[in-house]
């Protein structure tokens, strides 16, 4: 090791793990990974699944790939990438199958949807092959919350307006705002009002932070 | 070492996919055993819930020994053939011609009285979809449903699977008169009299039609066992398989 050592969580790893929440959200800024954004966000629950089923492949594959970062041949680096997460998702899904079963199948078709997310590929590409495996791990890991915080929010605004529940729970009816003549919106249970779910996200965003606005 | 040679990079790709594959493989067949248990546990705990028992996986297959009391295989002419009902599988059932396929029945007694649990299989719209229907003597009367899916999307499609889609079938009924109608899942949501159809889901109309299809299907294929069954009711002569329509029409009315 020639470099300094580096505190575990200096400014810089720090910056690794909080950007991506915000300035640099996958989802929001770099607008990856909308597919399963869009057809995961039905419900609270699933999308919690699937934020914590990224979270751990996305930091697995990051610190796997930063570990044979200097053995990968540059030619089929794509192709390297790919097996070692779809690897990393058969591998999860069939232990879960035989030991949690229910959590197996509350995930059901996430697995696939976890190894064609673009988020997942990009960061292994862009971050994992040149850095060391610490700084990969922080950063598969601010970048799966990013997602993660992201889907949630959609998530949480869908169920609760399209179909009136929070996890389940019937939120609204409780308050009673059903015998005031309230009705739940169908369409946000519709794939468009996720993708304008998250474009309200952005909007909000880039108000906010007038340096996101393209020129 | 130059990482960039044809020769590593064949030799890198080589030995990769070897050690993923081994590992894959040598996943898949030590857990396979854990996976089987659990699919099978699976199937008995729903073939009880259309029955109304609850149980966890664990205990499923002591109940199961308990609740279910009978189990046959038919041909699509309502008699009896050889075979174990619990191993048929339908997804290979269903690429068999009509009347080569096997049709299992489980039976059940609860309260005195006979219950009737038919496997279902069928299509969604991403992948097969299947369940247990349970009917009562009278061989109309819904008792119980459970449904399930393999890749429908959560929230929408696979809503099929939840209690709130599978209860309202409870006491539908799936005759109407002599006539077999099976139970339709209405978009937009069923009338509250009719005793034929069920509320569909919202977004999840394709996978709910592929429920109506199979119900419809699967029912269609039990009929001469339903006609038979029907006719053992009002005391007729057993081996006459075809029900008098005149008898059948009052044994509805009679209910």
């Amino acid at each position: 090791m020639s470099d300094k050592k580096e505190a575990l969580f200096s400014k810089k790893n720090r910056k690794l793990l909080i950007d991506p929440l915000n300035d640099n959200n996958p989802v929001t800024t770099q607008v990856l990974g909308i597919c399963s954004a869009l057809a995961i966000t039905v419900q609270l629950k699933p999308a919690i699944v699937m934020a914590i089923s990224v979270l751990v492949v996305m930091s697995v594959a990051n610190v796997v790939v930063s570990l044979m970062r200097n053995l990968i041949p540059s030619r089929i680096r794509i192709i390297v990438q790919l097996v070692v997460i779809a690897a990393l998702v058969i591998l999860v899904d069939q232990v879960l199958k035989a030991f949690v079963y229910d959590v197996s199948k509350e995930l059901s078709v996430f697995v696939g949807l976890i190894i064609t997310n673009c988020i997942i590929m990009g960061r292994l590409e862009a971050f994992a092959l040149g850095n060391r495996p610490w700084k990969s791990f922080l950063d598969g890991l601010g970048n799966a919350f990013g997602y993660g915080w992201i889907l949630i929010a959609v998530a949480f605004f869908r169920e609760l307006l399209g179909a009136g529940t929070l996890f389940g729970y019937p939120v609204l009816e409780k308050m009673g705002l059903y015998e005031m003549g309230y009705e739940n919106n169908g369409m946000m249970i519709l794939p468009p009002m996720a993708l304008i779910t998250v474009g309200i996200i952005i909007w909000i965003q880039r108000m906010k932070n007038r340096d996101l606005i393209e020129s | 070492m130059d990482v960039n040679k044809n020769s590593y990079t064949f030799g890198f790709a080589t030995i990769m996919v070897v050690l993923v594959a081994t590992l894959l493989s040598a996943a898949a067949i030590s857990l396979k055993p854990f996976q089987d248990k659990n699919i099978e546990s699976e199937k008995k705990q729903n073939i009880l819930s259309t029955v109304g028992i609850e149980v966890s996986r664990e205990d499923a297959a002591t109940a199961y020994e308990k609740n279910i009391v009978n189990t046959y295989v038919l041909n699509n002419k309502g008699e009896e053939v050889e075979g174990d009902a619990f191993t048929v599988d339908l997804g290979v059932e269903l690429k068999k011609s009509a009347d080569q396929q096997l049709l299992p029945v489980f039976e059940s007694q609860q309260d005195g009285e006979k219950i009737y649990i038919l496997p279902m299989r069928g299509k969604g719209l991403w992948g097969p979809i299947w369940g247990f229907v349970a009917l009562k003597e009278d061989m109309s009367t819904i008792s119980g449903a459970v449904f399930d899916h393999k890749s429908e999307t959560p929230g929408l499609g696979a809503e099929i699977s939840l209690g709130w889609f599978q209860e309202p079938f409870v006491g539908k009924t799936i005759f109407e008169g002599t006539e077999l109608v099976s139970i339709k899942v209405v978009k937009g949501g069923a009338e509250e009299d009719d005793m034929h159809a069920v509320d569909g889901i919202s977004g999840g109309t394709i996978t709910a039609d592929g429920v109506t299809d199979m119900l419809a299907e699967r029912f269609g294929q039990y009929l001469p066992f339903f006609n038979k069954k029907m006719s053992e009711m009002i005391e007729l002569p057993t081996d006459s398989l075809v029900l008098d329509s005149t008898m059948a029409f009052n044994l509805n009315t009679i209910q």
